[in-house]
């Protein structure tokens, strides 16, 4: 199978073109404000490298960055009705209570509450009114709002009362865009109903922008089938992208820490991703990012997405290299993308990471002479420093005490020539455009989050069948059947609560099914 | 009567992180009841803070706090009048007005309950609680060291059901107001522990809501200014710090719906080949080091990250979290044989004996 992947981030647009695990060329240009021809640019660029014709290409597989951009700088977003189900419970917090007022107000500032939603245990909290859904529709037809978000309380444990209602508003609403928040976040209500809510809000633009993607696709000439990359480092098919085009978030440090895995040929490792301004470093299981644990905020919105659990820095090639009393500063300020006019190699004025590791002889970039003057004491303190915020980094996405390898990808990876925090250090092939190369692997994935409670079926029982559910969900996804593999099990039980009530989490994954 | 500090909106941020780091551990994440007091003062008004010596002696003040699993509150957000049922039925059986509103719990997300109450009656709220940090249970309470007890309580749901309690002992009430609770959905809210202000003086944990203020505003403040936040709030606690170090093995199991656990942890810098073990169930209570027992409830165990200075859970407690663990003395109410009975080790299944922390 011949693949295409690219990376569509904020500066760059990276493309990579593989040949079943072979890459055959990766190439990076930069992006475009209209996308699409950012990403015709980027096709043509690496079909030319890697020798192959567009009738050659099996699947294209896309990662960006633009839907987290939409969100964070307000634009482009659909007027969003947002409408729970759990009355009486929840009225005291209506929806979109913590959101920034600038982005409650972008989308219309429109919510209703409504009865309906479950317990923790399945019970009905109350039954589920046709009549009062059906004033609500009215209203929202009113308000020639076309676009609703539906949220019912414990939905990761039944999601009946998300669907009835939806039922309702498609009647009510011909041509209504529903997002159900049971489809994309777990438990946690204001984050999932934040994620449903946002997603909602995006779907006018996301069939707009996946558009523009098949457009692209299609002048280059290509005939394969085309997906869009999730933050979880797997997949969705255009249309499902783009009627869920929220589940994107975070794709980028998923991507190339997915290609970082896959280059290596490691499954466990520590992944430390360094760019120009910020080195991402985060740890892979068996292959995957491990995911934070707590909220995570997007443009001033509190989600629970399976969002990676990337650490930051603020050091990256451009990082600015200060001396001070209290000895020499790294970062976190850079000259970013102008590095190639600012670094001293490149006949600037600033001093940069890049022209320290130049000065030492670590690397060949720009102009050498430059840097001569530079002392052994400040080179030497210098890559101290990198090495210490890189060793203190990685010590804490350290997931266990074996000794994992840690995997450097990304355009700033020559800071790096030694072991980091005494682990063995891979710098793979390809190294600059892995994250277009996790885009090009990325496989299928299915996943469960509910609570069961214990004391009737028992711990086997309640894994069992939520295997079975993440399973089904994979396959529903587009994955093909044989090649599925639970990857991930996590059982916590509820605290404070008599009866064995756990929460279970469980995911499926398997490879891309193409016919 | 003298008003100690006014809380508005913004306050209640800082409150709710210091909140977190008197949950020991446990309480609950505060910040759907955060978003509930906010709600509340923006709707009503900002809550007026009394010294607990501004009460008359014949005043009469009521506790009120969530009871349930935190997981269940995050998902089933509360109506929002439960607190006030609650208060005001039992203010209605108690056959005359409540002059203050009392805290049960400064840990976790009962730090903030109260402040919804406070908001909408407009009464006083105390400064203090009943526990001066988390704890499981209701009867753990410095109440009723002074003979208050637990009933009679109302107890509150989301549909607006009401249980009154009336029971024979403490222990009772906890044992009959959780199996309630499983029922109501996993999560109730509810007012118990009625006093007079002559009792309120002799068993509150005092200056607690203004501690958890304090503990806000510090780690904010350190934040901003690039101080470190840990040592901030050690500083701010005089509290000690009984070991810095990183998570290397995690063991949780669930006995009787409780989550029990011991985290093991490697020393790291000052800690650097010693050895921790800190064991949890809902709050950490015991802590050991290089194989001996330094800290026991009931006096305070918080955990911090390291770097961040954020309170952690012990759900959240995971392998490779690098943590400081700081400790601080209990309110000398607790260090009683009868507070020891209570909430010492031995009641949580420990076979230790409470050591005073120096």
């Amino acid at each position: 199978m011949i693949r295409i992947g690219i990376d569509v981030g904020g500066t760059n647009t990276d493309a990579v073109v593989m040949d079943g695990a072979r890459v055959l060329a990766g190439v990076k240009s930069a992006t475009t404000a209209d996308v699409m021809s950012g990403v015709v640019n980027a096709l043509a660029d690496v079909l030319k490298a890697s020798g192959k014709a567009a009738a050659d290409i099996d699947v294209v597989m896309i990662g960006t960055t633009h839907f987290t951009n939409a969100v964070v700088q307000r634009r482009d977003l659909a007027k969003t009705a947002a409408v729970r189900l759990g009355l009486p419970a929840t009225a005291s917090l209506p929806p979109m209570v913590d959101w920034p007022e600038d982005l409650r107000e972008a989308i219309g500032n429109l919510s209703y509450l409504a009865h309906g939603g479950n317990e923790f245990d399945g019970r009905k909290i109350s039954p589920l009114d046709e009549a009062e859904l059906l004033q609500i529709a009215e209203d929202i037809k009113a308000k020639g709002v076309n676009t609703i978000a539906i949220t019912s309380v414990f939905s990761p444990v039944s999601d009946e009362c998300e669907k009835q209602a939806a039922a309702i508003f498609e009647k009510a609403i011909p041509g209504v865009h529903i997002t159900l928040s049971s489809e994309i976040g777990r438990i946690g209500l204001l984050e999932r109903e934040n994620a449903a809510i946002m997603n909602a809000c995006l779907r006018d633009l996301s069939r707009d922008v996946i558009e523009a993607f098949r457009n692209a696709i299609a002048s280059a000439g290509i005939k394969g089938k085309f997906f869009l990359t999730q933050n979880d480092g797997t997949l969705m098919e255009a249309a499902f992208a783009e009627k869920f085009p929220v589940l994107t978030f975070a794709s980028g440090p998923t991507n190339s820490m997915r290609g970082a895995a896959f280059l290596s040929g490691v499954k466990d490792a520590i992944v430390v991703d360094i760019g120009g301004t910020t080195s991402d470093v985060g740890s892979l299981q068996k292959g995957f990012p491990r995911q934070a644990t707590v909220a995570v905020e997007v443009g001033g919105v509190r989600t629970n997405f399976r969002m990676p659990d990337v650490f930051s820095i603020g050091l990256g090639g451009g990082s600015h290299v200060v001396e001070t009393d209290k000895g020499v500063k790294v970062g976190p300020t850079s000259v970013g993308y102008r590095i190639i006019s600012e670094a001293l190699i490149f006949g600037g004025k600033t001093l940069t990471t890049s022209d320290v590791v130049v000065a030492a002889g670590k690397y060949d970039l720009g102009d050498r002479s430059k840097v001569a003057h530079l002392s052994p004491a400040l080179i030497a303190a210098t890559e101290a420093r990198i090495a210490a915020m890189l060793e203190d980094c990685v010590e804490r996405s350290r997931l266990s005490p074996d000794p994992l390898p840690v995997i450097v990808v990304g355009g700033g990876s020559i800071l790096v020539d030694k072991p980091i925090a005494g682990l063995e250090l891979i710098k793979p092939d390809h190294f600059a455009v892995a994250n277009a190369v996790g885009a090009a692997i990325a496989q299928v994935s299915g996943e469960v989050d509910r609570v069961y409670a214990l004391a009737e079926i028992g711990r086997d029982a309640a894994l069992a069948d939520a295997k079975a559910q993440a399973v089904e969900a994979a396959v529903s996804a587009g994955a093909s059947r044989d090649s599925i593999e639970i990857v991930d099990v996590e059982d916590v039980p509820l605290a404070y609560l008599p009866g064995n009530a756990t929460r279970v989490r469980v995911k499926a994954v398997g490879e891309l099914h193409v016919v | 009567m003298k008003i100690k500090r006014i809380v508005h909106v913004e306050d209640m941020e800082d409150i709710a992180t210091g909140g977190a780091i008197l949950g020991t551990g446990g309480g609950g994440d505060p910040y759907v009841g955060k978003l509930m007091a906010q709600e509340a003062i923006r709707r009503h008004a900002p809550v007026k803070i009394i010294d607990v010596d501004e009460l008359a002696d014949d005043a009469l003040v009521v506790p009120v706090c969530m009871m349930g699993a935190p997981t269940v509150m995050t998902e089933k957000i509360p109506a929002g009048r439960e607190l006030i049922i609650a208060f005001r039925k039992l203010e209605e059986l108690l056959g005359r007005k409540i002059d203050a509103v009392l805290c049960g719990e400064a840990g976790g997300v009962n730090s903030t309950t109260p402040f919804v109450v406070a908001a909408e009656t407009g009464l006083p709220l105390v400064d203090g609680d009943g526990m001066g940090r988390a704890f499981p249970e209701l009867q753990m309470e410095t109440f009723g060291m002074y003979g208050v007890k637990a009933t009679p309580m109302v107890l509150c749901d989301d549909k607006g059901n009401s249980l009154v309690l009336d029971t024979v002992s403490n222990a009772w009430t906890e044992r009959l107001a959780r199996a309630a609770t499983v029922e109501m959905g996993g999560s109730a809210l509810l007012a118990f522990y009625s006093m007079d202000g002559a009792t309120a003086k002799k068993c509150v944990v005092r200056g607690t809501l203004s501690l958890t203020a304090k503990l806000g505003e510090t780690l904010r403040g350190a934040r901003a200014g690039h101080r470190d936040p840990v040592a901030a709030i050690v500083d701010e606690l005089d509290a000690q710090v009984i070991f810095h170090g990183r998570i290397k093995d995690i063991e949780r199991r669930t006995v009787g719906g409780f989550t029990r656990g011991k985290a093991r942890f490697e020393g790291v810098e000052e800690w650097k080949g010693h050895d921790f073990r800190l064991d949890f169930q809902n709050e950490f209570l015991v802590a050991e080091r290089d194989g001996e027992i330094i800290v026991t409830t009931p006096d305070l165990i918080t955990a911090l990250e390291a770097e961040s200075g954020n309170p952690v859970t012990a759900d959240a407690l995971r392998y490779g979290l690098r943590l400081k663990v700081l400790a601080l003395p209990c309110n000398p109410l607790w260090r009683t044989p009868q507070g020891i009975n209570l909430v010492g080790p031995r009641y949580f299944g420990y076979d230790v004996d409470y050591r005073t922390l120096a």
